[in-house]
């Protein structure tokens, strides 16, 4: 995966809580065996009609937020099905950062794991983004070495994450890599508890 | 000694490795593979050239995208290309595969229990996030990403950040007519969907000792709609007497080696939690759902709510898009709304035991006639079994279609899709918006609501029905 340090990019504002992954990624585009190409179908009920015409009304559509690589959204973003072809969808569009007062776990892990940066502000703190992002061309630069979002009319705000996730970000890590290092104990594991060696 | 609940033990007997400023490495016991999450994974094994490091522990089935009549024609290029993938991969990485002619063929969540390949105290990952459901015997069970399966699969490892645990206290004893879907639907109606986030939660009181194993399979499938991850009840002698004999279970004197050490992984009374949510049994009455997330519901007796009635402004914007989503007015009864599909099934409600009492309701009665009915059984051996008892001839008599086992109608991966704009009853989890269909309308309900819907032509309070023996 790509590391993510410094980032600065246009906001779009998804103002609804509990987002869930059938949204992001609706199933009929979950047969596809590889992992890219999910991005034209992100949010494909809410961006396309029935006919597959594109909903003017529909925020991600409107012209300012083309290109949008930061998609700011309501708490318990990611809720419901596993499937990974969400966090796939959202940056195969171009998404690198999602910003939500919540998520739900697996989707989280998930993001991590495919380098985006899904990072947690207060409420309000995203209520003011929400707020602000609705003017045209609205950016904001996000620093995770430092863990700070801040925008050019003096918005900024502190994020926490968790130090392994950060590094693993940072780095842009392959995590089954990392944990083959750790093979020493998972052979000692299997043999205490299986009796037998698997490697 | 100290005092642990059944998460922390079952958690501390699988750390591989624990260092400082890291999540848990564990070990994983049992890892499911369906056809949907996995291919991406098996594709980055062999472009890393990594194997499978435990295909003993491994075990695939196709449940999402199979059609559940007409088994061997698969309209949809894309989804025989997903099952005919399934099939090369488990070939080549040696895994047992229960595939769409194998008697053994279900839903994943289904099956592993029937099986007896989930046990407790075992910890079990599949990427499908209903793995929840096999908390239900005290088994450390939760959904992946396909990233995670591409790494279950190569290390036999999870890295986990050790969650704080939930505790759910259902006191009392469940009222007449009441099943387990209505305790889950009505904790989840009264805690929201995010309650369980960042937990790992147990279910104890006693309504939930009560519950059979198929009854509390329904309610740990649901953890993830309450927002976490895995949702357990402590093993006690239901759950062992559930397992005795199951194919994949130990047997003999080895069985009851086991059985004792699965007892001995219950909670310790007075164990603590970061956590205690408490909900009285005897006031849950039959539940369903009016909104687009499962907590948007509420007793058969209640009215659709209005925005207003909502204190915050994301719940009134998000109640407001539910209501004209599922073209539903605030302030009309639920019994009011009528119904167009019903839809028994999913790894919610599609066992033996769901299907008998389903069946109960539909029997000498008539689907009326603007409803189309289906009942999918959970597994081809649960539909054998039903078939022995006639449970089928009942429903179709009823007017109900009997078909195949598979995810079908619950996601509509297959050709058992919901029309939009139309009304669906569900024994299913999720009634997302297009979860069953684009612009289909779902009603989450118990097995016995749904057939009463199906019958009435509208909700109905089952208990209402007469002579019903439930
Ligand atoms: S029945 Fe529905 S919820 Fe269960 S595994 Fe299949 S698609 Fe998922």
């Amino acid at each position: 995966m790509q590391p993510i340090n410094q980032f600065t990019g246009v906001v779009c504002p998804l103002n609804r809580t509990n987002i869930d992954t059938d949204q992001i990624i609706p199933k009929q585009f979950l047969k596809r065996i590889e992992r890219q190409g999910f991005g034209q179908f992100v949010f494909y009920n809410w961006r396309f009609d029935e006919e597959g015409n594109k909903r003017e009304d529909f925020i991600m559509n409107k012209p300012q937020y083309e290109g949008a690589e930061i998609l700011v959204a309501g708490e318990n973003f990611g809720c419901g099905s596993s499937r990974e072809h969400a966090p796939w969808a959202l940056l195969d569009y171009g998404f690198r950062i999602i910003i939500a007062p919540s998520y739900a776990d697996i989707f989280y892990n998930n993001s991590v794991k495919n380098g985006i940066l899904a990072l947690k502000l207060t409420e309000e703190e995203v209520a003011v983004v929400m707020e602000r992002s609705k003017e045209e061309g609205y950016r904001l630069h996000v620093d995770l070495e430092k863990q700070s979002v801040n925008d050019e009319n003096g918005f900024v705000a502190h994020f926490d994450i968790d130090p392994y996730w950060k590094k693993m970000l940072l780095n842009g890590w392959d995590e089954i890599s990392v944990t083959l290092t750790e093979e020493d104990y998972i052979r000692q594991y299997e043999e205490k508890v299986y009796g037998q060696q698997y490697s | 000694m100290t005092k642990k609940n059944v998460i922390e033990k079952i958690w501390e007997n699988h750390v591989v490795n624990r260092t400082e400023g890291k999540p848990d490495l564990l070990y994983i016991d049992l890892h499911l593979v369906h056809e949907v999450t996995s291919p991406q994974a098996f594709e980055g094994l062999r472009i890393s050239g990594r194997r499978v490091r435990r295909p003993d522990l491994t075990y695939a089935t196709m449940d999402h995208n199979v059609p559940t009549i007409d088994r061997h024609i698969i309209n949809d290029q894309v989804s025989k290309k997903q099952i005919e993938t399934l099939e090369q991969n488990c070939r080549e990485f040696g895994i047992e595969l229960a595939d769409i002619d194998h008697p053994d063929q279900g839903i994943v969540h289904v099956i592993g229990p029937q099986l007896g390949l989930t046990q407790p105290g075992k910890t079990i990952v599949c990427g499908d996030s209903h793995t929840s459901t096999h908390g239900a015997f005290g088994a450390l069970a939760f959904g992946i990403g396909t990233s995670e399966v591409e790494h279950v699969l190569a290390t036999q490892t999870i890295w986990q950040q050790r969650p704080k645990t939930l505790q759910i206290k259902v006191n009392g004893k469940l009222g007449f007519g009441v099943q387990s879907k209505d305790i889950i639907l009505a904790i989840i109606a009264k805690f929201g969907v995010n309650a369980g986030t960042g937990y790992i939660m147990e279910y104890t009181g006693e309504a939930i000792r009560d519950l059979t194993m198929e009854q509390r399979m329904t309610i740990c499938n649901m953890s993830i709609e309450a927002g976490a991850r895995a949702g357990l009840i402590s093993p006690d002698q239901t759950t062992v007497e559930y397992l005795r004999g199951r194919r994949y279970a130990p047997q003999g004197e080895e069985f009851e080696a086991a059985a004792a050490k699965w007892l001995a992984l219950a909670t310790d009374e007075g164990a603590a939690y970061d956590k205690t949510l408490e909900i009285d049994a005897t006031e849950i009455e039959p539940q369903m759902t009016w909104g687009t997330n499962p907590s948007m519901g509420s007793g058969i007796s209640g009215t659709v709510p209005s925005p207003d009635q909502f204190e915050r402004e994301a719940d009134k914007e998000s109640v407001r898009l539910a209501l004209d989503y599922m073209g539903l007015e605030a302030g009309t009864k639920l019994t009011d709304i009528p119904v167009d599909f019903v839809f028994i099934g999913s790894c919610t409600n599609s066992r033996l035991s769901d299907l008998r009492a389903a069946a109960e309701v539909a029997k000498g009665r008539k689907v009326q006639g603007n409803v189309t009915a289906i009942v999918v059984p959970g597994s081809q051996t649960v539909k054998q079994q039903a078939e022995a008892e006639g449970i089928d001839k009942i429903f179709m008599e009823a007017g109900f279609e009997w078909r195949d086992s598979g995810c079908s109608m619950c996601l509509a991966m297959n050709d058992d899709v919901v029309p939009a704009g139309k009304r669906c009853a569900s024994t299913s989890n999720r009634n997302f918006e297009g979860r069953q269909g684009n612009g289909a309308r779902t009603h989450l309900v118990s097995p016995t609501m749904a057939a009463a819907a199906a019958v009435t032509g509208h909700f109905t309070d089952v208990r209402e029905l007469s002579s019903v023996n439930l």
